[in-house]
């Protein structure tokens, strides 16, 4: 069984997640241009080794940051999204 | 870059279409080792958007005339493809399909149980059947072929036509002067070219971020299995609607199956419990008497998934760099059409007007294929 950790309800079965979108992202305005629209909408770094992404634990409904590396499956750590975005 | 299906077709296509004979293929590993070798050799055209019909269509044209023409038998057997419906939705779904492959021109047809039934007897048919049957969307002309036959036909033509294959030769770094590609560096040394174009599915994102930029591609393990041999018991290249499980027989008749991706972004070439878990339940669930059987291999392939499920065939933000990426759970079907409109694009230096809509622009323009909404693929 895989398990990843959301910061709220501590270590849980991966079918209760769902991958949202790599973290780091910018939303655009209405002055970005469609290229800037298209960046921020579909395109990914979708890095081979270590990750950090936003997931959405289904169970609680609350999205986090979590730590990861793409090709082990290992977890090096989770936090809230607003934590992450206050730092 | 990347010596599977779609670079050795683009290589002998380049050779064969265009008397360009001076290429190099470049392989990290072995040829065909990727994808080519880990899916489950279903070919077909049954596509929702007339865009996607007309690649996939192009695609199976040519697969049917492969063995001949490479004089190669790649086992090309057009049993048939059934899209299994379990219920009212599923019919009205399979309906909607049929009628916009009839209106692109394709062999499709409504199946009702009955006809159902009588092409796969084996499926369930008891009181109890969480998914049973109601009918299907039949295309005659699907079937399976031999994938490993189709990387290796494509080798020795192309070879026999002077391109080099260079296996064990990882691409390190791209050489870009003036702003465009000049060649690639390699384990092996420096391969200078003006023209250079990836078909490395699985390492799409990595090689495009060495050459500085990105994809919109995400990867995904997809995983497969087979069971072991069996007397001939099913004779269709088979996909539930219900389950997402799509599953043929092997001419040496084993159950060759798998379903929809791993949900988790992965890298690794192993795939996780649930989606293996969700695949078997759902084959056994459909085929009760399989349960008796016994798993051979189960392995993954790394797959790169495009927002809207379509591949990108066109040429990349950098000048002499081509791309050829983003065919998801479903690039061996499109070997043929893949390589013949790369081999154009890069020969001429424009787009073959099959190619023209899956430029990377489409996500700028917002004019996406949605083939994951279209025609329900298991994406």
């Amino acid at each position: 069984m895989h398990l990843i950790c959301c910061p709220f309800c501590g270590n849980r079965d991966e079918t209760e997640f769902r991958f949202a979108v790599e973290a780091g992202k910018r939303r655009g305005s209405v002055s970005s241009s469609p290229d800037e629209w298209a960046k921020y909408l579909y395109f990914q770094n979708n890095v081979k080794g270590d990750t950090r992404e936003v997931w959405m634990h289904l169970t609680c409904g609350e999205l986090f940051i979590l730590s990861r590396n793409s090709v082990t499956h290992s977890i090096h750590g989770s936090e809230p999204v607003r934590k992450a975005a206050e730092a | 870059m990347g010596g599977g299906g779609h670079g050795l077709a683009t290589a002998y296509y380049l050779a064969k279409n265009h008397g360009i004979s001076n290429v190099a293929i470049l392989e990290k590993g072995w040829i065909g080792g990727g994808n080519t070798g880990r899916n489950t050799t279903a070919v077909r055209s049954n596509y929702f958007y007339p865009e996607s019909v007309a690649l996939y269509e192009f695609s199976l044209q040519l697969y049917e005339r492969l063995s001949k023409e490479l004089n190669y038998n790649i086992m090309l057997s057009q049993r048939g493809g059934l899209n299994v419906a379990h219920s009212e939705m599923d019919m009205e779904i399979a309906a909607r399909l049929v009628n916009a492959m009839q209106i692109n021109g394709i062999d499709a047809e409504l199946f009702d149980r009955r006809q159902v039934l009588k092409v796969v007897p084996l499926l369930n048919t008891g009181p109890n059947a969480r998914y049973p049957v109601f009918g299907g969307v039949w295309q005659g002309r699907a079937g399976i072929c031999r994938h490993d036959a189709v990387a290796w036909g494509y080798a020795r033509a192309a070879s026999h036509l002077g391109v080099d294959i260079i296996q064990n030769c990882e691409v390190l770094d791209f050489i870009i002067e003036g702003g465009a590609c000049r060649g690639v560096s390699t384990s092996r040394g420096e391969i200078r070219s003006d023209r250079v174009a990836m078909a490395v599915a699985g390492h799409s994102s990595m090689l495009s971020a060495k050459a500085g930029f990105s994809l919109p591609i995400q990867s995904y393990s997809l995983q497969a299995m087979v069971s072991e041999p069996v007397k001939p018991v099913l004779d269709t290249a088979l996909l539930s609607i219900g389950t997402g499980t799509y599953a043929n027989q092997s001419d040496k008749g084993e159950i060759v199956f798998g379903g929809g991706l791993d949900r988790i972004p992965s890298y690794a070439q192993r795939g996780n419990p649930p989606a293996h878990d969700h695949t078997i339940s759902g084959l056994i669930e459909m085929f009760p008497a399989f349960g008796q059987l016994k798993i051979l291999r189960q392995w993954a392939g790394i797959v790169d998934v495009t927002p809207d499920s379509s591949p990108i065939i066109g040429p990349s933000p950098i000048p002499g760099l081509y791309l050829d990426c983003g065919w998801g759970t479903g690039g061996f079907k499109a070997i043929p059409a893949g390589g013949w409109l790369l081999a154009h694009l890069m020969a001429t230096g424009s787009h073959h007007e099959i190619s023209k809509p899956f430029d990377l622009d489409r996500f700028t323009t917002g004019r996406l294929i949605d083939e994951a909404a279209g025609s329900g693929i298991a994406h």
